[in-house]
């Protein structure tokens, strides 16, 4: 099964995002705990290309691929705007205590998704930012 | 995202109701800048209607806790749905905060 949609690059579209996501994999019949974390791995990331790399230009838009072969899950989130945009998809572990004692409120995102995600790659296609998520879903 | 401020004595509870990212993690930012937070000895977070939350939501209590603590006001979560409490637990924050089961526990932490 396969499904697709297209956001403009504002935040108050994240919301869209995580329920489109949410619904796919309802339909799929998975766990509540593994949809939320597929959930956030995509909220992390399309939150990243609305803010850091289209500066919440809502001119811009991202298109958003769910591919689920049976436990097989790809991701393809691609970002439409012109700035390149190609974070490394391992990151490194965050220092947490040092982030509290710095009130330091980024840097945990892809932290996240690299954690929930089997595989996070970010590459250039037609000039365009694509980040691909997978997972197998248990 | 709705944020709703229910001081008794000592201590302020903040109930939170709906998803927490970085679209509406500005409303629990605006609410635990206020000044007068300083003036509690605690400062709970009943997550029960709390349905999702992502880094930007984390990074909100991040980024206060320090000033909390150095005012001598302990944070504590309670009432924790099992997909929310699974994000702390993903970073390594349920080691680094307070996290009760029920608003019991949290009041006796």
């Amino acid at each position: 099964m396969q499904d697709r949609i297209r956001i403009t690059c504002s935040r108050q579209n994240l919301q869209q995002v995580r329920d489109f996501v949410r619904g796919f994999l309802m339909s799929a019949q998975r766990s509540e705990l593994v949809i939320n974390q597929v959930v956030l791995a995509v909220d992390e990331v399309v939150a990243n290309f609305i803010i850091h790399a289209n500066g919440e230009d809502a001119t811009q838009f991202l298109d958003l691929l769910l591919v689920l072969a049976d436990h097989n899950l790809d991701i393809e989130i691609e970002d439409h705007g012109s700035t390149l945009f190609l974070p490394t998809g391992k990151v490194a572990n965050p220092d947490l205590r040092a982030y509290i004692q710095q009130g330091r409120k980024g840097g945990m995102g892809m932290a996240l998704v690299s954690r929930i995600m089997d595989q996070v790659e970010f590459f250039e296609r037609n000039s365009h930012t694509v980040c691909h998520l997978s997972k197998t879903l248990p | 995202m709705k944020v709703t401020a229910q001081p008794a004595d000592s201590t302020l509870t903040l109930i939170l109701d709906g998803e927490l990212d970085a679209s509406s993690a500005v409303v629990l930012d605006t609410e635990l800048n206020k000044p007068e937070l300083l003036k509690y000895k605690k400062v709970l977070i009943d997550c029960q209607r709390l349905s999702y939350i992502s880094s930007a939501g984390l990074g909100v209590f991040i980024s206060h806790l320090q000033r909390l603590q150095d005012a001598n006001v302990k944070l504590v979560f309670f009432n924790m749905q099992e997909k929310v409490f699974n994000v702390f637990e993903i970073l390594g924050l349920d080691s680094l905060m307070n996290i009760a089961p029920t608003q019991e526990a949290a009041l006796a932490a």
